[in-house]
This record gives C-alpha cells, sequence and structure tokens, in this order.
C-alpha cells in the first residue's frame, strides 16, 4: 500500500515537472519580449537576460516611432484630438470601435435568426439552415477577391446623401478606407447563430407556455425571458466574434491603406518596418499592444477557454 | 419587425388559454419568422454566397480591378503551368505536414496530463491558451528576435550543443540538405524538404496555436465516462493500456474534429507567415519565395500585382482542396447538431 502511494507521489510529481517545463517554454517569449522591452540597444543585441538599467523610456520611444517621429501630445482643452494625433491610440480605438460594431452587428442577427430557427414554424426553415450551413465551407480566400471589388463599387451613406441632397460637390466615396469596409460584411456569422439555434432549442418549452399565458409575444419573449437566461452563450459569442476581429489581418491589409485606418495589428505590422533594427522598441510597442488584451484574457479567461471548447472554434 | 410579430402572435394567447395545452404544439405558420433571419441572411448573402459565383466569374478575367476582360480559362491554365503555383503547394503541404500532427500530439499529450486531476490545473491551462489569444503580429516580433542570426536566443541554444549558427528566417536551404551537410552526407535535391526559415515560422505556429488543441482535448477527456477507467483498474489495467484501450478510441471523435479544423487551417495558413516575413525584413514569402503558401501567393497577385483574375483563380483552386477537407468536417457538424 505505502509503495503503491509512493509510486504514485512520484508519478504526480513528474507530471507537474512535464507540465511546468512545457509551460515555462511556453511563457519564456512573453518574458522574454517584457525583459527586452526596457532595454538599451547594447544590452539587447547582447546575451543576458535582466537588464542592468530599466529604460522605461523606451515605450514612448516606440509611441513616438510609431506615430513618424512626432511625439504624442495630449491637449486639454480638447482631449479627443488625441485620436488624430497620436497612431497607436488610433489603432486602438480602431480595433476596440471595430469589435465592438462586429460584435452587436453579430449578436444581432444571429439571436433573431437563431431564435427563428430553434423557435418559430415557417416553409422553407430546414432548406435555409442548410444553406447557412452550406456557407461554412465556402473559404475566406474565395470570397477575398469579390468582396474587395463590392468595397470599390459601394458608396458610403454619408457621402450618398451628401451627394443626392447636393450638400456636398465631393463626390461618392467608396468604401476603401472606411469603418464600414471593416464592419459590415462581418456583422453576420453562421457559426454564431447556429450557437444560439442549439442553445435555444434547450429552454424549456413550459417557459414559452407561461410567457404565452401571460399575453407575451415572441419579440417580447425572446428579450425578456430567453436572452436573459442566455448569457453563457451571448459571451461565447461575442468573445468568438472580438477575437477574430482583433487578429484579422489580411483584410485589413488590404482595404486600409490610410494610417489613420488601420487596426492595432496591421498598424503594429507597418511598425516593424519603422523601427527596423531597433529591437528595443520593437519590443515596446510589441508588449505595448499585448498587455490590453493580456489583461483582458486573464480576467476573463474562464469564458475564453470554455467559450472555445464548447465552440470548438478558432477565432 | 415588431408590428408584424405582435400582429400575428395576437391571437395566440386566447388560443393557449382557453384550448389544451397541446394547441400551442400544433404546426402554424409564422411568417414574421423571414423578418428575424432577414438580416443575417442579407449579411451572409452579400458577403459570402454571391462572392462564390462573382469569384469565379472574376478567375475568367483579366486586368485589374474594373478593367476586366474575359480570358476564359487563361488565368487557370496560367496558374497550372506556373512553377510558383507548384511550389507554393508544395510549401503549403509541407507547412500543414510540419503543424498539424505535431500540435496534435503536443496537445494530446498536456491535456492528459492535465487531466489527471492534478493541482493547478486551471492554471497551466490559462497559461498554455494564452499564446492563442495573443496577436500573432506582436508574437511574431518576439520569435523573429529569438530566431535572429546574430544574437537570437535559437543560436544561443544550438552553440549548447555545439552546432553553429544557423540563418534561420533568412535561410532558403532546405533543412534536410542542411543537416545532411552538417553529418557530411550529401542529400538529394528532392529530400531537401522545406527550407530553414520555413520550419523556424512553424515552431512559431505550432508554440500558437497548441493551446487550442489543449483546450479541446480537455473538453473531450471530459466527456469520456470516468467509471470506465475504474473498471479497468478494478482488472488490473495499467496506465499505458488505460491510455490505449480507453481513452485513444474513445476520444476519436474529438481528435477527427481537431484534425479536419486543423487541416483546413494549415492550408489556409496566411497570418503566421505575413507576421514572421515582416518581422525578419523579408520580402512576402521570403527567402527565395520557400515560404509562400498558396494563400502568400494569392495575396500578392491580388495585393502586389493586381492581378485580380488571377487571385481568383488561384482562390478558386485552394477552395476546391478545402471544400474536400469541409465536406468532412460538414458531415461531422452536422452529426453533432442532430445529438445535440
Amino acid at each position: 500500500m505505502n509503495r503503491d502511494r509512493l509510486r504514485k507521489q512520484i508519478g504526480t510529481l513528474l507530471i507537474h515537472a512535464v507540465l511546468a517545463a512545457g509551460a515555462a517554454l511556453v511563457l519564456f517569449p512573453f518574458v522574454w519580449m517584457l525583459l527586452g522591452s526596457v532595454k538599451s540597444y547594447n544590452e539587447a543585441t547582447t546575451a543576458g537576460f535582466i537588464p542592468r538599467e530599466w529604460l522605461w523610456s523606451n515605450y514612448l520611444d516606440a509611441v513616438t516611432v510609431m506615430n513618424g517621429s512626432v511625439p504624442c501630445q495630449f491637449d486639454a482643452a480638447n482631449p479627443l484630438a488625441i485620436l488624430n494625433q497620436c497612431l497607436l491610440l488610433r489603432y486602438f480605438f480602431n480595433t476596440v470601435f471595430v469589435g465592438l460594431f462586429v460584435v452587436l452587428g453579430v449578436l444581432t442577427t444571429s439571436v433573431l435568426a437563431g431564435y427563428a430557427f430553434a423557435r418559430l414554424n415557417f416553409p422553407g426553415r430546414n432548406l435555409l439552415f442548410g444553406i447557412l450551413l452550406m456557407t461554412l465551407m465556402i473559404p475566406f480566400e474565395l470570397t477575398l477577391v469579390p468582396n474587395f471589388v463590392f468595397m470599390t463599387w459601394f458608396s458610403t451613406p454619408e457621402s450618398w446623401l451628401a451627394t443626392t441632397f447636393g450638400l456636398s460637390k465631393e463626390g461618392l466615396h467608396n468604401w476603401i478606407n472606411t469603418y464600414y469596409a471593416l464592419i459590415v460584411p462581418f456583422t453576420a456569422s453562421v457559426f454564431s447563430i447556429f450557437l444560439f439555434r442549439q442553445f435555444f432549442r434547450g429552454i424549456p418549452n413550459e417557459l414559452f407556455d407561461a410567457a404565452l399565458l401571460d399575453g407575451a409575444t415572441h419579440s417580447q419573449f425572446l428579450w425578456s425571458v430567453v436572452l436573459p437566461l442566455s448569457k453563457p452563450a451571448l459571451v461565447t459569442s461575442a468573445l468568438l466574434t472580438f477575437l477574430g476581429t482583433w487578429n484579422a489581418l489580411m483584410w485589413p491589409l488590404l482595404v486600409t491603406n490610410a494610417p489613420q485606418m488601420r487596426p492595432i495589428q496591421v498598424g503594429l505590422a507597418q511598425f516593424i518596418g519603422e523601427a527596423g533594427t531597433q529591437v528595443q522598441l520593437l519590443m515596446a510597442g510589441a508588449t505595448l499592444t499585448v498587455l490590453p488584451i493580456m489583461i483582458l484574457y486573464l480576467i476573463l479567461q474562464r469564458w475564453f477557454v470554455e467559450g472555445i471548447s464548447s465552440a470548438g472554434i478558432r477565432g | 419587425m415588431t408590428t408584424q410579430d405582435e400582429s400575428h402572435s395576437a391571437s395566440l394567447p386566447q388560443q393557449a388559454a382557453g384550448a389544451a395545452p397541446t394547441a400551442t404544439k400544433r404546426p402554424r405558420v409564422q411568417w414574421f419568422a423571414y423578418l428575424y433571419i432577414l438580416p443575417a441572411f442579407l449579411v451572409i448573402g452579400v458577403f459570402h454566397i454571391l462572392p462564390v459565383g462573382y469569384a469565379i466569374w472574376i478567375s475568367l478575367q483579366s486586368g485589374a480591378v474594373r478593367r476586366f476582360q474575359f480570358t476564359g480559362l487563361d488565368n487557370y491554365i496560367r496558374a497550372l503551368n506556373a512553377p510558383e503555383f507548384w511550389s507554393a503547394l508544395q510549401t503549403t503541404l509541407f507547412y500543414t505536414l510540419g503543424t498539424v500532427p505535431m500540435t496534435m500530439v503536443l496537445g494530446l499529450g498536456i491535456a492528459y496530463l492535465l487531466f489527471q486531476k492534478i493541482r493547478g490545473r486551471g492554471i497551466y491551462r490559462t497559461i498554455y491558451f494564452m499564446p492563442y489569444i495573443i496577436s500573432t503580429v506582436a508574437s511574431a516580433i518576439v520569435w523573429a528576435w529569438v530566431f535572429d542570426p546574430r544574437n537570437g536566443l535559437a543560436n544561443h541554444a544550438l552553440a549548447l550543443f555545439g552546432i553553429p549558427a544557423q540563418q534561420w528566417l533568412i535561410e532558403p536551404t532546405g533543412v534536410f540538405k542542411l543537416i545532411g551537410d552538417g553529418l557530411q552526407v550529401s542529400v538529394p535535391s528532392w529530400a531537401e524538404g522545406p527550407s530553414l526559415a520555413l520550419v523556424g515560422i512553424m515552431i512559431f505556429a505550432v508554440w500558437q496555436v497548441l493551446g487550442f488543441d489543449v483546450v479541446i482535448f480537455l473538453a473531450g477527456l471530459g466527456n469520456i465516462n470516468s467509471e470506465l477507467y475504474e473498471a479497468a483498474r478494478i482488472d488490473g489495467a495499467t496506465g499505458w493500456q488505460l491510455f490505449r484501450y480507453i481513452t485513444i478510441p474513445l476520444l476519436a471523435p474529438t481528435t477527427f474534429f481537431i484534425l479536419v479544423v486543423s487541416l483546413i487551417f494549415s492550408l489556409q495558413a496566411f497570418n503566421h507567415i505575413y507576421a514572421m516575413n515582416r518581422s525578419a525584413a523579408q520580402q512576402l514569402g521570403g527567402p527565395l519565395g520557400t515560404t509562400r503558401t498558396l494563400s502568400i501567393f494569392m495575396f500578392q497577385a491580388l495585393y502586389e500585382q493586381n492581378r485580380a483574375g488571377y487571385a481568383s483563380a488561384i482562390a478558386v483552386l485552394l477552395s476546391l482542396m478545402i471544400l474536400g477537407l469541409t465536406l468532412v468536417q460538414f458531415r461531422f457538424l452536422g452529426r453533432r447538431s442532430e445529438n445535440g
């Protein structure tokens, strides 16, 4: 018996050793990035682990380089002007702005469609749902060129209104370099519809019958009974959608070329060229963009991990 | 939307209150459902379904966007005759073979260890999953620095084993040829393998995606009935036997799902390569085009050469390959939805 317990303890110890070594390998690049971000150029390019002198000013330098060598200046009289003047903040603003609207769009379209497919009865329901599932088979690459062409065809609503009512002589402006191109094509997700349909199907019929007895309509039932119960599905869908927007690279590269319109990923890719061989600035720039999402992840990690495992997709 | 909804359901309460509860179960067409699905179908129709037909049409055109001219199958013939297409296909396959099995084996191993009711499981899971959350470009910057030819950690690590410094992300030579040269064995040109630059990117990609496989495998392990393990243990099964005869077979659906999803994603590889090429100050797809996958090849045709038709033809060819794989996944997803 004692020998058994000893064997078990050694086994547990071994497992911990392997897992800890793996975790250290996984974490190491982050540590290396953080340490590198506060070293001097000379120290960063020679071996040595802990910086002898912690140069916090690297972060400011990185922001300035990202800004085309113009330092960011905060004007108390006009605080929002910093978004036009400071590119790093602008990149973040773009990513968050686009992400929020995409998430809002996806949640709206998917909750409605998911509810219809789960609980409403209408001709062609299975056929339409089948068509939706079929679109999952279409790879992103195939729709890339046509959607890019669409972006050059579509006009922004404000330029259309201005032209139609003769308010401006600037003419029509297409969707290239606008938030529309970054948001609108992504405001529906078959995957989220599928997720909500599955979730809504699990809501007991008794709840619905009770609501009907109280004289509730479907829209009232959806809004005041179903949605409050659907927090897990809402959070999963929102996080996965946001992660997808956050990591998008090919599409924003294609449809934005003005620096003011870049999301953070594209902005950071641009910064790589600007910082050149200044490793410490590269690490500082990477740290600045990594920290916010890392903090968000550590706070919400349970939702992230469970969202991915219940959904089984890549963001 | 609301008005239609109300008018249609207005008669429902009386019906439900008056008749037996089964009355609500009688199929009754709720026409306003179409309004519920309209927004989703509008977006998916315009940006997902319509583009499929249009992509095929564009692939039959030559010229830049907005100056299309019909050329028939010319783009396809050009692509299939271009050595770059075949080398991009080869690179894509190298990338797939180099990342997918590796990530799955490591992912399963870690998930299995984590599953042994280990203390601090949550912390390990958080750590292993972290790279998956972090943006590809930011982590590529760090990895490119690790692989730096002059001061990178990778070369310091090689030096510990007495291996000479390597050029890593700027090395176009095949990795098997490099090993062969090191051992003074001559490697035939067909067996040179992926360039060291591509191998560097693959290491980075495995590091980034590993957490995904761990988390999905953990979920799959959680679905296996623990009584099976107990029964087998009572029958005197060893740890390896438990793993081999219970875990592996019962985990098969999860494994299959991860395999198909990973294959599809690695065939579409773009972000990791773009970010690493840029961080190593290489041209897209460089050095010497040895990291140019089909996605990169297509992107270059569109973005750098403004050849929309050619890019579309490459996309159609890539899609046909992915389609085959997705069909398999679709069947699987369909089966899951029936169960769920």
